[in-house]
């Protein structure tokens, strides 16, 4: 009896989905960015420093920088000073969803660009370059990935460095527990609480988790990279003018060197919420990005 | 919109190799009714001591059983799930929580905390169930054991329980199905039951739909499975002459 | 005990968790109001001659009852933006996220709350019924009139208490990055690294809260009962 209304709601569902496909030819979301005077932006709300929440519940961070540089070319583009931004928070889980339902029309966070993802969403030109690697309690001896044999080890889900790790534990018989947690606080929390001994994640994003901790002194980031990860901007699919105009604005911010101050000021200079400098310097990798930006995924 | 349908994703093996998506949601239908199973047993021994306490002529007990209930009433399940698996390791005395942190496996202390948080929180609920079956029982049942001599752990044994439970079967069957349900909370916490298992295939394949819709299908079949299960119990235990029988 | 509590986070957050207080209230009167209404009526069909419109409210109470809550947030977060906007012509950035979460709970809970009616309706005496269509009442007429009020006054205890268990599953709006009251707790415990802290508090604000209400509704049943 419970099953009879599932097939309604499915094509309700569906019938829902497939109504935005009418709009027009050139580029549908700047056609929707200019006819409704607002563009829709996604962020996250604790990828430290990438987008996050400040004290005072503002956006900030590193890709919402870039994200509003993206936002400046779009109002050159449209010819429209006056464009409304709306920030709506997006999760690991339902960001995907949403840039494809139209309710953010890019959303610029901590998104790995992978094939798996392009099938259902665009990337544009990368914006950052990361590798995955451990914290640890820097008293735990532990240096490197051999050394986390046997032990927990914790990793946010749905990450790369989940199934990195699930591997290696595989093909190396390191026998650890390895847990995957909700988001990257809570993995945090893990560390922090004893739980587990590392915390395999983005370095970037390692640092990030520094400016939460109540003793940033006694944390390391540590091990050699597993992989290298090329983040960007998620946009819908099959809509060339608006990537163009996204990937034009980001290489501007590239070259011009506006990109690197913007990196320096949130990974060399302390940042919202305790003031805290991450002290994490600019990579080779990032440089040459910055010299020839490009939407290449890592794979 | 552009959304690329692929149901053919449950027969693709996952990233590590050793089983496909299809294997991870069966893990997690596994995991869910575990779970639940556990958890219901914990929650029907605790509700029911706790029913009895609160219908005894001590003020104390029964106090003591009242206040358990509104504490495990009181709080969103959500809010009681991180208490027990976060907060409550952090204050536990002489390295006790020390010792659930570092020695168990990290799936078993995930398991554990979402089952005696489930089995709390439910146990409040038939808790009440009990009490509302014992009271419902006609007053004499109970001066008629005691007036055969029986003393009062007697009277409640042979007497009043016995009746009792047969009464409570139809709304402990909603409870029952609402522990399968609850459990999709504790995804939060890590623990791979089933609305996890969906959402991790959602991140290794985004492909949210196929995952959101075989979830549910998966839930309501559990629905199904239990309700037609309480069913036969419920024709089994039905005290003739009361409403329900027929 | 061996954790340094640090409660230093919460009153610099008070007015940022006030703020997602109002979205648990709002959300918790929306689907009460709403779900009384949509429940009522889904009792009526249900309890109605016509078998198809008996079919389809049990149909729509089972399937409700079937599925876990955070399943249905999610589906419902996913796909009312579209269904709003395609029906209602709106504009396409909108912020309908509070507004599905409010459509979601609301018919959420009009399975649950149908359900009370239900047996509420059930408990007034067929007699009555039958009286009213002596008097020359219709079916409609004697629902409104006769049955009904004398249904909900059994029921207010029950419709309030479940009013109080909704309140608490808003926290589960959370998952959907809605700024709710756990999901600001949860918020400010995750920047500051004061999870901890902020759970316990937010815990006790919902106990608080909830326990009062539940002795105010259980004074209610005493008063009504002698009446």
């Amino acid at each position: 009896m419970s099953c009879t209304r599932k097939p309604a709601l499915i094509a309700l569902a569906m019938a829902a989905l497939f109504t935005q496909s009418v709009f027009a030819q050139e580029s549908p979301t700047l056609k929707k960015i200019k006819d409704s005077g607002t563009i829709a932006l996604g962020h996250r709300e604790s990828s430290i420093p990438f987008s996050y929440y400040d004290d005072k519940q503002q956006v900030v961070g590193y890709s919402q920088e870039l994200m509003l540089k993206v936002v400046d070319a779009v109002k050159a583009e449209l010819k429209l000073p006056a464009l409304a931004v709306k920030l709506t928070p997006v999760t690991s889980q339902n960001r995907i969803p949403l840039v494809q339902n139209g309710t953010v029309d890019i959303e610029c966070g901590s998104t790995t660009n992978n094939a798996e993802r392009g099938r259902q969403v665009a990337f544009s030109n990368t914006i950052f370059i990361i590798g995955t690697r451990l914290m640890t309690k820097k008293e735990s001896g532990i240096k490197d990935f051999p050394d986390l044999a046997g032990k927990n080890v914790v990793t946010t889900a749905g990450t790369t460095s989940e199934r990195l790790i699930r591997k290696m534990n595989e093909d190396k018989k390191l026998a650890m527990n390895i847990i995957s947690a909700k988001d990257h606080g809570e993995s945090f929390l893990t560390l922090e609480t004893g739980r587990a001994v590392a915390f395999m994640m983005d370095d970037a994003l390692l640092y990030g988790e520094l400016a939460k901790a109540k003793r940033p002194a006694d944390w390391a980031v540590v091990g050699t990279p597993q992989s290298f990860e090329a983040y960007g901007c998620m946009m819908r699919k099959d809509d060339p003018g608006f990537k163009k105009v996204v990937d034009t604005a980001l290489a501007k911010a590239m070259t011009s060197g506006e990109a690197e101050a913007i990196y320096k000021k949130w990974f060399t200079q302390p940042i919202p919420p305790k003031g805290l400098n991450l002290n994490f310097p600019i990579s080779d990798a990032m440089l040459k990005l910055y010299k020839a930006p490009n939407d290449k995924a890592f794979e | 919109m552009s959304y690329q349908w692929n149901w053919s994703i449950f027969s693709s093996p996952v990233p590590t190799g050793e089983t496909t998506y299809l294997g991870w949601m069966l893990s997690g239908l596994q995991t869910t009714v575990t779970l639940s199973l556990c958890a219901w047993v914990m929650a029907l021994a605790l509700g029911s001591l706790m029913g009895v306490l609160r219908t005894v002529p001590n003020k104390w007990l029964s106090g003591l059983a009242a206040a358990y209930v509104e504490v495990f009433r009181n709080i969103p399940l959500l809010v009681q799930l991180f208490i027990w698996y976060f907060v409550l390791p952090e204050l536990l005395p002489f390295g006790l929580g020390d010792a659930f942190k570092q020695q168990l496996n990290p799936l078993t202390q995930q398991f554990l905390s979402a089952m005696v948080c489930l089995g709390f929180f439910t146990s409040a609920r038939v808790c009440e169930q009990v009490r509302a079956g014992i009271n419902s029982l006609p007053r004499g049942q109970k001066n008629a054991g005691l007036a055969l001599g029986f003393t009062l752990p007697q009277t409640y044994r042979h007497v009043l329980l016995p009746m009792a439970f047969r009464l409570v079967v139809p709304p402990l069957t909603s409870e029952f199905l609402n522990i399968f349900k609850n459990s999709a909370v504790c995804s939060t916490i890590g623990l791979l039951e089933l609305a996890a298992q969906g959402r991790q295939l959602v991140d290794y394949t985004a492909q949210p739909y196929e995952s959101f819709i075989a979830v549910t299908l998966l839930y309501v079949l559990i629905n199904v499975v239990v309700m037609s299960l309480m069913r036969v119990v419920e024709t089994k235990t039905r005290v003739p002459g009361y409403m329900g029988s027929k | 005990m061996n954790y340094d509590f640090d409660w230093s986070s919460i009153p610099g957050a008070l007015p940022f968790l006030w703020d997602g207080m109002k979205i648990s209230l709002e959300i918790t009167v929306t689907a009460v109001i709403f779900g009384i209404v949509w429940g009522t009526l889904l009792a009526m069909l249900r309890l109605s001659p016509v078998k198809p419109l008996a079919w389809f409210a049990a149909g729509y109470v089972n399937l409700f009852r079937s599925i876990p809550l955070v399943m249905v947030l999610l589906w419902f977060f996913l796909i009312v933006p579209q269904l709003l906007r395609s029906f209602f012509n709106l504009d396409p950035n909108t912020d309908v996220r509070l507004t599905s979460a409010m459509i979601g709970f609301a018919l959420f809970e009009s399975a649950y709350y149908s359900e009370i009616i239900r047996a509420g309706i059930q408990s007034v005496p067929k007699g009555q019924v039958a009286a009213a269509s002596a008097l020359g009442m219709s079916y409609s007429q004697a629902m409104r009139l006769v049955v009904l009020p004398q249904a909900f006054r059994n029921m207010v205890p029950l419709l309030l208490t479940q009013a109080i268990v909704l309140f608490q599953d808003t926290s589960l709006v959370y998952m959907s990055a809605l700024a709710d009251f756990f999901g600001a707790a949860y918020k400010v415990g995750d920047r500051d690294g004061r999870l901890v802290e902020l759970l316990l508090f937010a815990g006790a604000v919902y106990f608080v809260l909830c326990f009062t209400l539940s002795q105010v509704v259980r004074r209610l049943q005493k008063r009504m009962a002698t009446v």
